[in-house]
């Protein structure tokens, strides 16, 4: 089975400015990537290029085996730009209906009102977009992305408008997605995110994947702490492995033990370590 | 019906529905009443006004004819501006002002190709305004036949001219919509559209002075802005018949058609109308959005 993305060697330039500067990029069937990088450092072009919209200068990337953005790629694909309008005069109903037929999708009205439901704009069908909030019409924009039944999801910054009740409707909207083997590449700033539903994660910096790997395996060790009579003992440099050996030299040094931690790192911090002074 | 028909269809379909649908229509609709009212009035008042007179007559000219043919000549200049201003609007935004409001990515990140959504576009753009600047043209004659009891000599090809001159105007529209932003776009169809009357103008004159060289100029830009060729085609056309010291008087007026296009205005016009297609599909399938 072909990988649902796969970018080898993606480099694009604007005019002078380098967006992707040799990207290597894979993305299983069914599996939940996330996307991370300060602003500019070209994620939004990576999935632009991934769906079609924009070329890339040189270096080349599939989706489901096809060439990125050739007709069968783009009819396999669900795609919600970072910044995005629908028609003010159309309801949620036909424009999901418009994306249906443009989608070729066979799904009809019980598509439409279960998409609708899944983001919880099933109360919302015949209002017009121009009478929706702004996170009515980010939930909008994910329910078309998901037009069609696509098996590889692009999803650029998909909970920036929403309130913490709509991030959570997203989360588990990702979730049930894994779990019926849809391939996602979620582009967010929100790191808690990402790391609370993503199987894996790729840091990207000046147009360079500079780290990627599952959250657990990017968030860097933090030491371990070691509570003992005199006080609490720092190791910084230790890890869960080291802990029996600590232990042991200090009981044999007459302390009395009362707990152990061993310090993990989150992703915010392996993020700002790998891209510095960019993410601020 | 194959896909790319299909595609074509829906999107048409869905451009047509935010022509309708938008408020710019009904905008075009009131100002469109009230010319229509107006030139009612006016053609009304003209033909009154001449029957009251016989200085005309006593000089050999047809006043009904003189009054009927320049009215319905100032109707069709109006009926071009009006389809112009309605093909401008209804194409504003077609590429680059709905890819910077983010409105074009949802569409083209679909199976249908961008050839189609431009295609499709300009066929929607050309139903409407077709049909609007026919509406207009139509009930122009009408009114000048019923209120003066004038009716052109060849109507039917004054209206295929319009039709074809708006489609024109569409496809340089669409053509600017892929590499200008909206508002520059509009400004630059207006220009283009106001440089191709002034050359129609130039050439009036130069037929009333018998000068070659301006004849000549508005000849050129006729040709290099074919709508304007075509609008003056159709205005000849209106008064092909009249003859004597009328012709004379009509043809020479700002809008009476003095020039004859000749039988190579329509398939350069269609040439042009592809060479246009071409080039805005070429800009569009290039562009990173």
């Amino acid at each position: 089975m072909p990988d649902a993305l796969h970018a080898v060697g993606l480099r694009k330039v604007y005019r002078a400015a380098v967006a992707l500067d040799g990207v290597d990029l894979r993305v299983a069937p069914g599996e939940l990537v996330g996307l991370l990088g300060p602003n500019g450092a070209g994620k939004s072009t990576l999935t632009k290029i991934a769906c079609g919209l924009a070329r890339p200068t040189c270096g080349h990337v599939e989706v489901l085996g096809r060439p990125a953005g050739s007709t069968a790629a783009r009819a396999r694909t669900g795609y919600l730009a970072e910044l995005f309008r629908f028609p003010g005069w159309a309801t949620a109903e036909e424009l999901l209906e418009l994306h249906q037929r443009l989608a070729r999708s066979t799904g009809g009205a019980a598509e439409r009102a279960k998409l609708l439901a899944r983001v919880g704009l099933g109360e919302a069908a015949q209002r017009r977009v121009e009478a929706m909030s702004k996170g009515m019409q980010q939930r909008l924009g994910i329910a078309q992305a998901l037009v069609g039944d696509p098996a590889l999801v692009l999803l650029d910054e998909p909970t920036s408008a929403l309130d913490p009740a709509g991030r959570r409707t997203v989360r588990e909207l990702l979730e049930g997605l894994r779990g019926r083997g849809v391939a996602v590449l979620l582009n967010s700033h929100l790191l808690s995110e990402v790391e609370l539903v993503c199987d894996r994660v790729v840091i990207i910096d000046r147009g360079r994947v500079v780290a990627q790997g599952t959250p657990q395996e990017l968030a860097a060790p933090g030491g371990v702490e070691i509570e003992t009579a005199t006080g609490t003992r720092t190791y910084p440099d230790a890890r869960r492995a080291d802990v029996p050996d600590l232990v042991g030299q200090l009981v044999a040094a007459g302390e009395r033990i009362y707990g152990v931690r061993v310090v993990t790192g989150t992703l915010e911090d392996a993020y700002l370590g790998l891209v510095g002074e960019n993410a601020r | 019906m194959s896909p790319a028909l299909l595609d074509l269809r829906i999107i048409a379909g869905y451009a047509l529905r935010e022509a309708v649908r938008r408020k710019v229509l009904v905008v075009v609709v009131v100002l469109t009443a009230g010319f229509l009212v107006l030139y009612a009035f006016g053609t009304s008042e003209a033909f009154k006004e001449v029957s009251r007179s016989n200085v005309a007559s006593a000089a050999g000219i047809e006043e009904k004819v003189l009054t009927g043919s320049t009215l319905l000549g100032l109707a069709m200049f109006v009926t071009l501006f009006l389809g112009t201003v309605l093909a401008v609007f209804v194409t504003l935004n077609a590429v680059r002002g709905d890819a910077e409001r983010g409105l074009l990515q949802p569409l083209v990140v679909r199976p249908v190709g961008r050839s189609t959504l431009l295609l499709g576009r300009f066929l929607a753009a050309s139903v409407v305004c077709v049909m609007y600047v026919q509406f207009v043209y139509w009930a122009a004659v009408l009114l000048t036949g019923a209120t003066g009891g004038y009716w052109p000599d060849n109507p039917v090809f004054g209206g295929l001219s319009l039709a074809a001159a708006v489609t024109i105007v569409v496809a340089l529209a669409l053509l600017g919509t892929t590499l200008l932003s909206s508002t520059a776009n509009g400004i630059a169809i207006f220009m283009v559209f106001g440089a191709g009357l002034a050359a129609g103008l130039i050439g009036q004159i130069g037929s009333a002075l018998g000068s070659h060289t301006l004849e000549r100029i508005s000849s050129i830009a006729a040709w290099a802005l074919p709508f304007e060729a075509l609008y003056q085609d159709g205005l000849h056309a209106l008064t092909a018949d009249v003859v004597g010291v009328t012709g004379v008087i009509v043809r020479l007026g700002p809008f009476g058609g003095a020039q004859d296009a000749g039988p190579w205005l329509y398939p350069f016009a269609l040439a042009y109308l592809v060479a246009a297609g071409l080039l805005a599909d070429r800009v569009f399938r290039r562009a990173d959005l």
